[in-house]
């Protein structure tokens, strides 16, 4: 059991040991900055892909029924598999690489993205698609222009929750090498010293929030149709 | 693909499958552990997101107590509990039940609150009294989201637990965690093998019980028959 002898040996110490130790958090800002830079590199990498790969499989599952049991059941074992086995099950192929993390991190997002476009563009009514059908729309074009604008409140919600919990889920990619401000969190339990400890947590928390309230900000700017509707609803 | 038949010679060795780093004693482990911690959250969490629910009272905070919970890590909550409680089995229970908690307030609160106000009417209409209102209409009809808040913590326990193998404890995660540190990838691979297919097991298992749980009346209505195999995805519900 590695570091066990250390841990024990530094129970005695934590007694004394403060939450934050400043003079360490000012000594380390260049480092603490490219493990946060790291977290938001892979968060954002995993987003991206992630919409990428499933906004076709969303598609694809409302125009074919039949692929609507794979897709869902595979993407459902992905985001079950716990986070560290995912990564584990990767590494004989992709070694200890930032490649390993991102396959990983890309997994777990499928299902919910999937998910939430599939709500988004069923939740489109009947009446709107007609009114495009008869305006002349192409089936390509009425996806485009007007079932994905109106699913964009949903699409959001599931990239908020996709982007949050990639954010966490980060985290344990340290014990793969990567890890951003996961790195931080391992730091303080190796060497069982609190300020990387909090210092990681505290900032990937916030990493979250941030990237939560502004993709808010994201959803409001390109709904501009749904701000009274919004108003109106709060009014209720 | 000589790696994979490693892995196989890896499970067939009999060594593995005796003693306290054996796959018996690890997943024994690993089950009582997560049995543990969900059975205390849920008697944590569940009265208090059902009495809330049938109260609606507190719902921000209810509903919100679940995305607060996905901003932090699991990971950090783990070693977070090591500075407060040492390391071994009791930071690993600490954590894990902190981690359940959330889904569970937030997927009762929610499911007792949806429920239709037109059938709570009749219900009263009927000259129940709350409690029998609850406990006959409420519940009843709460129940695929209360399991469903169920089976979400439970897969995120089972997910958790693995990594409580950094912090001294055993568990199935022991393979993944001194693999990495070994080297020894065929371990490795072994172990994450073993934890997915308990994940999955973990999945199925409640995914039946949720079957038998939730009253047939209203079966067919809410449940769908292709989520067998697909874990409840949190509820996106706008904060």
């Amino acid at each position: 059991m590695p570091g066990t002898g250390l841990l024990a040996a530094g129970e005695l110490l934590a007694a004394s040991d403060p939450w934050v130790r400043w003079d360490w958090v000012s000594r380390h800002t260049d480092d603490i900055a490219a493990a946060t830079r790291q977290h938001v590199e892979l968060t954002v990498i995993a987003v991206v892909i992630g919409l990428a790969i499933s906004f076709p499989l969303a598609v694809a599952v409302r125009r074919w029924k039949w692929t609507q049991t794979p897709v869902l059941s595979g993407t459902g074992i992905l985001y079950t598999i716990p986070s560290l086995a995912l990564f584990a099950l990767l590494v004989p192929w992709t070694g200890l690489s930032r490649t390993t993390s991102e396959i990983g991190l890309v997994g777990y997002t499928l299902l919910i993205l999937i998910r939430n476009t599939v709500a988004g563009l069923d939740s489109v009514p009947d009446e709107v698609r007609e009114s495009a059908r008869g305006m002349g729309f192409t089936a390509r074009r009425q996806l485009l222009r007007i079932e994905v604008p109106l699913a964009v409140p949903s699409i959001i919600a599931g990239i908020r929750i996709a982007t949050v919990t990639t954010i966490g889920l980060v985290t344990v990619t340290a014990l793969i090498g990567q890890g951003g401000l996961g790195q931080l969190i391992l730091e303080g339990l190796t060497r069982d010293f609190r300020t990387p400890l909090v210092v990681g947590t505290v900032l990937s928390i916030a990493l979250a929030v941030v990237a939560d309230v502004s993709l808010v900000g994201l959803e409001r700017l390109i709904t501009p149709w749904a701000q009274g509707r919004r108003r109106t609803a709060g009014v209720r | 693909m000589s790696f994979l038949a490693d892995v196989v010679r890896w499970f067939a060795d009999g060594s593995h499958w005796q003693g306290t780093n054996g796959i018996p004693n690890r997943l024994s482990e690993h089950v009582i552990m997560t049995l543990a911690a969900v059975v205390t959250a849920a008697v944590i969490a569940l009265p208090t997101g059902i009495g809330l629910g049938h109260a609606n009272r507190g719902g921000g905070l209810a509903i919100n107590l679940a995305n607060v919970g996905r901003a932090i890590p699991s990971f950090a909550i783990l070693v977070l509990a090591t500075q407060v409680v040492g390391i071994g089995a009791v930071p690993a229970y600490c954590a894990l039940v902190a981690l359940a908690v959330p889904p569970m307030v937030t997927n009762s609160f929610i499911g007792i609150r949806d429920v239709d106000a037109e059938v709570r009417q009749a219900a009263r209409g009927m000259g129940m009294t709350g409690t029998q209102v609850l406990r006959r209409v409420e519940l009843p009809m709460a129940m695929p989201m209360v399991l469903a808040g169920v089976r979400t913590a439970a897969v995120q326990v089972v997910a958790t637990a693995t990594i409580a193998a950094l912090v001294a404890w055993g568990g199935l995660g022991r393979y993944i965690i001194d693999g990495l540190a070994q080297r020894d990838f065929v371990q490795v691979f072994a172990g994450a093998v073993l934890v997915a297919a308990l994940s999955v097991a973990t999945e199925v298992a409640l995914a039946l019980l949720q079957r038998v749980l939730v009253p047939a009346g209203i079966r067919t209505r809410v449940s769908d028959k292709n989520e067998t195999f697909v874990a409840p995805v949190p509820v996106a519900e706008a904060a």
